[in-house]
């Protein structure tokens, strides 16, 4: 029996839901989600649109003015999970789950975490419906600068307090740099420590970044260029010269961008995801070749990943992180309610939009498969069964699995003692844990 | 096959505790603990704690007695001993944060000895091959991590109860990653699946490379832990997790059947810009963490030692944004009955602007590898060729002397 188009959809996509056929020609099927526009994605449950920067500051600064009773969640946090529950209910019902994927990778790539408070939770949806969704088959370069200016991750990490040393503001004030986006924007985002970069060019990056930063309290509630905390001078990054001014920011991500360690780099990151955690090496050369003769054309990407050989054999080699493996389950069983993959993404340790650091969550196995984990897996499958134990098992195992189901599974599932027992086997089963 | 199919995990299950998972009352335990062997009850207990994110050793472990300290740290400087809001004197030239209140009563009793202008033998700044590098031992990324591999030289016995290294928490840190089989806990969830649907569950499993020793792993390890956490009043659940894990740890060191080594982690060190107020809270948890392992060991206190080591050490000077940024050179803290405490072991190198590390850090005089050396050697008495596998390429470093108490 074929398995490419069961492939296609857990592999590249999010996972089969009942009432979706597979696809006939998995192949056509991807290369058209990476060709159209972004899928729709709607606003939180209840609003007519996705809450702005402008609100969120404003729910924020009305926070600081008078804050809820104890136990009760701020309105900036309340925006935030009506966000994550948009985003879930997207998830759990797409039909372009290609592009789904290719935005959670992005998500992960440039990771803003919630534990960095109202900066980055009032900044999120923005982060997410206008810095990454509308470039993840687009170019690199946009998303990256888009990304990179988005009032989300300036507060994420730091870069709203860091003031040129001897800037005016910083002559006054005695205040000064903060490194740390300079910092993960090369390590994490664009030419990885394999381009051999210094403190000084951190250091250097730092500088040229100065003035920029977010005025959350009165417009225009969004990004701003201060020249009062600008660093004077010019400045030099990994061997180019950037002049004093504002434009140097930009144009110093579009040299990050375009530098081959870049290309190299995401290439290796591109190959993981969708082939093994230890990507083949003609497999990474062939997307690195691709993104240097595209100039970082994601979608071109996205296309070649897709005509990788080794995209498509069973045996499935990557195991599902969390948030695969529960939005897994639940499209299996035909849920729409985000509130129980919420939960159990944040008992699987991979809460939702809140990585611990920068640089984001593991994309292999042996960052998810340590005994107690695997052992937490097992009993969300079983809450999760407990939820839809009134579905016909073998209606779950056939959207779930298909073709690629050992006889073992179909075995275990059918002689189970009740229908919960049976769902929660297929959930557990190896072959739903991997992709 | 008939309708009573067996499990082929079932017979291992049984074995492994499974039936444990079901809930087992102090009666089950009373029993183990008359089994378990004397000779166990002399093993030494080690406690590694990773400080993610790189804590700021200046602002853990103030420096209050070097002439340059206030001028350099400037609004972050902390006040002398005695003043409002000072830090807690350890002996006349350096200070405990003043949260740190139970770390201080340990000094006292001499079982704190903190750690200061340390660093591991790396010098980069980056967070994730700083932790990568301390984790792994080696001079270079490994694929295990330095407490794993000692495992491997500690024989486990056949009907062992428990694994001898334990890891709490959902992550399976670096550290201890490797080819010996490690517990672990983390909270348990409200309902959990009848045994025998595990053991169906694990059948399942079993022959997948990756998941299945996983599995059998975990069951071993739930099986121990929840008859030796039932015993004794519940674990609080209401804490901050890390005291949550940190008395979950306890708990099972102190038991003679438990395990011998463990490792936690504390991440929220990474206090770029307001760390005055950004790392008291993380403070706090170290210090009740370290609080509650004591109060859990129990006797076993009196044999257990603790290292608290975090990546590199931060910025000398306030980075402008009342932060500070990666640095090199820290504090690390060694706690526990068997440690040799109540002084600070430093080479102090001083706080001139000479002295710094590239005119911005801690100069780093002493290394992590030494203090890790030593407590594998000395605390844990492993032999010679398992402290050189835990840490390849470190001849140079020689365990650091004096740390235990004799």
């Amino acid at each position: 029996m074929d398995t490419r188009p069961q492939i296609a959809a857990v592999r590249f996509g999010t996972a089969p839901r009942p009432e979706a056929p597979l696809p006939e020609d998995p192949v056509a099927w991807l290369d058209q989600q990476t060709r159209a526009a972004p899928p729709p994605l709607p606003p939180p449950p209840g609003r007519d649109a996705p809450a702005s920067l402008e609100e969120g500051y404003s729910a924020w600064i009305a926070h600081d003015a008078t804050p809820p009773p104890a136990g009760q969640a701020s309105v900036p946090t309340q925006m935030f999970r009506a966000e994550q529950q948009a985003w879930v209910r997207h998830l759990l019902t797409s039909d372009a789950p290609f592009h789904d994927r290719l935005t959670n990778f992005w998500l992960n790539h440039f990771t803003v975490a919630e534990r960095g408070g109202f900066g980055m939770t009032t900044g999120f949806p923005h982060f997410l419906r206008q810095a990454i969704r509308p470039h993840v088959t687009g170019r690199f370069v946009d998303m990256l600068v888009a990304a990179s200016r988005a009032p989300a991750m300036l507060f994420y990490l730091d870069q709203v307090a860091s003031v040129g040393p001897n800037s005016n503001f910083g002559k006054r004030s005695g205040r000064g740099l903060n490194e740390n986006l300079a910092r993960e924007i090369l390590e994490l985002h664009s030419v990885s420590p394999a381009a051999g970069y210094s403190q000084a060019d951190v250091t250097e990056f730092a500088r040229i970044m100065t003035g920029w930063g977010v005025e959350r309290l009165r417009p225009p509630f969004d990004l701003v260029f201060r020249p009062g905390n600008h660093e004077p001078g010019a400045k030099t990054l990994l061997g180019k010269h950037y002049a004093e001014g504002p434009e140097a920011y930009e144009a110093a991500l579009r040299d990050l961008a375009a530098h081959p360690a870049t290309h190299r780099f995401l290439a290796g990151r591109l190959v993981r995801h969708f082939v093994a955690d230890t990507p083949p090496p003609d497999a990474v050369a062939r997307i690195e070749g691709v993104l240097r003769d595209t100039q970082g054309d994601l979608g071109e990407a996205a296309r070649a990943l897709v005509r990788l050989p080794g995209a498509w054999g069973p045996p499935l080699t990557k195991l599902r992180a969390p948030l695969d493996y529960v939005v897994a389950m639940h499209r299996a069983a035909g849920a729409t309610d985000p509130g129980p993959v919420l939960g159990a993404l944040s008992a699987l340790g991979q809460p939702l939009w809140n990585a611990p650091q920068p640089n984001g969550w593991p994309d292999i196995a042996a960052g998810w498969a340590a005994p107690e984990p695997m052992m937490q897996r097992l009993d969300i499958a079983y809450e999760t069964a407990g939820r839809h134990a009134r579905l016909d098992p073998r209606q779950v195992l056939e959207t779930a699995l298909g073709p690629l189901a050992r006889e073992e599974t179909r075995i275990a599932v059918g002689r189970a003692g009740s229908t919960r027992d049976a769902i929660t086997l297929v959930f557990a089963s190896p072959e739903m844990q991997r992709r | 096959m008939s309708q009573t199919h067996l499990p082929r995990i079932g017979r291992r299950g049984v074995l492994l505790g499974l039936t444990a998972l079901a809930a087992a009352g102090p009666a089950r335990l009373a029993v183990a603990d008359v089994a378990a062997p004397a000779a166990q009850i002399m093993d030494r207990r080690l406690v590694v704690i990773l400080l993610r994110g790189a804590m700021d050793g200046l602002h853990a472990v103030v420096p209050y007695g070097d002439p340059d300290y206030a001028t350099l740290r400037g609004a972050l400087a902390l006040a002398e001993p005695g003043a409002e809001g000072g830090v807690l004197d350890l002996g006349g030239s350096f200070g405990l944060h003043p949260k740190l209140t139970e770390l201080h009563a340990l000094y006292a009793r001499g079982e704190l000895l903190p750690v200061h202008a340390v660093a591991g033998p790396y010098r980069t700044r980056s967070h994730f091959d700083g932790q990568d590098l301390m984790e792994g031992g080696g001079e270079q990324r490994l694929e295990s991590g330095w407490l794993n591999r000692a495992l491997t030289h500690i024989p486990e016995s056949a009907g062992q109860p428990a694994r001898t290294g334990l890891a709490l928490g959902l992550d399976l840190p670096l550290l201890m990653r490797g080819e010996a089989p490690v517990g672990m806990w983390a909270p348990p969830r409200a309902t959990r699946p009848e045994p025998d649907l595990y053991a169906r569950m694990a059948d399942l499993l079993h022959a997948d490379p990756v998941i299945g020793p996983s599995v059998t792993e975990g069951m071993r390890g739930r099986g121990y832990a929840t008859g030796a956490l039932s015993a004794g009043a519940p674990i609080p659940g209401n804490q901050g997790g890390f005291t949550r894990l940190a008395h979950a740890a306890g708990r099972m060191l102190a038991r003679v059947d438990g395990p011998r080594v463990a490792a936690l982690e504390l991440g929220g060190w990474d206090t770029h810009a307001g760390q005055a107020q950004r790392i008291d809270p993380v403070l706090v948890q170290l210090d009740r963490g370290i609080a509650a392992l004591r109060v859990q060991l129990g006797e076993a206190w009196s044999r257990t030692a603790v290292l608290a080591i975090t990546e590199f050490g931060r910025t000398a000077r306030a980075n402008g944004n009342l932060g500070t940024d990666h640095g090199t050179g820290g504090a690390a803290f060694l706690a526990g009955g068997a440690v040799q405490g109540g002084r600070v072991l430093a080479n102090w190198p001083g706080l001139k602007r000479d002295a710094l590390f590239e005119n911005r850090d801690l100069q780093p005089t002493r290394d992590l590898r030494g203090l890790a050396k030593a407590l594998l050697r000395d605390h844990l008495r492993l032999p010679e060729n398992a402290v050189d596998a835990a840490f390849p390429g470190s001849a140079a470093v020689a365990p650091e002397g004096g740390l235990l108490r004799a």
